[in-house]
């Protein structure tokens, strides 16, 4: 399969196909005129998005739901959550989330 | 390279403004920055995965800038590894990256007025955490040429930063050691931007229906249960913030 030319067809197809969805509405947006419910739809993809995004990353263990005393990542997660309404940093989210994360894997391997 | 200071106006009223371009690309790149934690050992792994699947290095290395988008990297050179059809392999690397469109529309109101040339080139830097940080910090007023350079900042940097790590994974095939658990760093940045995100009861309802619907259809292929969760959330937090208007 090395040096085979449909790869180079392959990645040209993708490359093209996901520049196309990335570009879609920011494209579309001013020249097609969206219904009021659309718009009104705009303000509620991030909370929807961001927490489809984070919820699984914490709650799933190799594709199970794992929540127990064992979860370290669920419970890293309750105390990176916390720094983050508290402090609303990315960066000391991040600290407290991967050094809790760290003391839990330490402490109950 | 930098023009000094720029001259646009505003999408909110029609005076002009002037700012220092260099200002709010820093202050992307800068929001962007500790999550290169998580970003520079998955590039690694895509890297070493598209190494392992026995491409030259150009081909393996190339996906980096020609897709650009690490989960449906890693998805097509399994599938490859695996003698997949072509066709199979670029149905499921694109409906991976279905939820782009989601970020497309969101963004598209904030990058109305910009010229075509400049919507298309941010476009091609449209990932999760260049759209995350952006559509946050789009919540306090800035002009239309800030928001541009902000997003541009997150997005250009995250583009060097995984053009990088995939190459480092490709060519010396480095490790990270799993135990470190650095692909964690990837959630926490999102948790700390939802939070925000979070502005009343509707876009409560919304993250919750997501985040539960999210994790209860994770077992589904393709990431289509990420999509799917998210416009039940989009659905359900726009029937609630509907219904009080």
């Amino acid at each position: 399969m090395t040096d085979a030319y449909w790869i180079w067809g392959l990645l040209l197809a993708v490359g093209l196909g996901t520049f196309l969805i990335r570009f879609s509405f920011i494209y579309l947006f001013g020249r097609v005129n969206f219904p009021p419910a659309v718009m009104h739809m705009l303000q509620y993809i991030p909370p929807a998005v961001l927490s489809a995004l984070v919820w699984p990353a914490l709650v799933l263990s190799k594709g199970q739901i794992a929540v127990d005393p064992g979860s370290h990542r669920l419970w890293a997660g309750l105390v990176a959550s916390f720094v983050a309404w508290r402090t609303r940093s990315i960066l000391l989210t991040l600290v407290a989330g991967m050094s809790a994360l760290w003391i839990f894997q330490w402490l109950w391997g | 390279m930098w023009p000094k200071r720029m001259t646009t106006v505003t999408d909110t009223d029609q005076t002009p403004e002037t700012f220092a371009p260099f200002e709010p690309f820093l202050a992307g790149a800068r929001a962007v920055a500790p999550l290169m934690l998580g970003v520079i050992p998955f590039g690694i792994v895509a890297g070493v995965g598209a190494a392992g699947v026995g491409l030259p290095a150009l081909q393996a290395f190339a996906p980096s800038f020609v897709i650009f988008a690490g989960a449906a990297q890693l998805a097509m050179m399994d599938l490859l590894g695996r003698g997949a059809p072509a066709l199979v392999i670029t149905l499921t690397a694109l409906i991976i990256n279905l939820r782009m469109a989601m970020y497309s529309a969101s963004l598209a109101p904030h990058f109305r007025g910009l010229p075509l040339g400049w919507k298309a080139a941010l476009s091609y830097f449209l990932t999760d955490q260049a759209y995350a940080v952006s559509i946050i910090r789009y919540q306090r007023p800035m002009a239309l040429g800030e928001k541009a350079f902000y997003y541009a900042g997150a997005g250009m940097s995250l583009w060097a930063v995984w053009q990088a790590s995939t190459l480092a994974g490709v060519t010396v095939g480095a490790r990270v050691p799993p135990g470190w658990s650095l692909d964690f760093a990837v959630p926490l940045m999102f948790l700390a931007l939802l939070i925000p995100a979070v502005k009343d009861r509707a876009s409560g309802a919304a993250a919750l229906c997501a985040g539960l619907a999210a994790v209860l259809l994770a077992g589904l292929p393709y990431n289509i249960g990420m999509v799917a969760a998210s416009l039940i959330g989009i659905i359900v937090g726009s029937l609630w913030g509907w219904r009080k208007k």
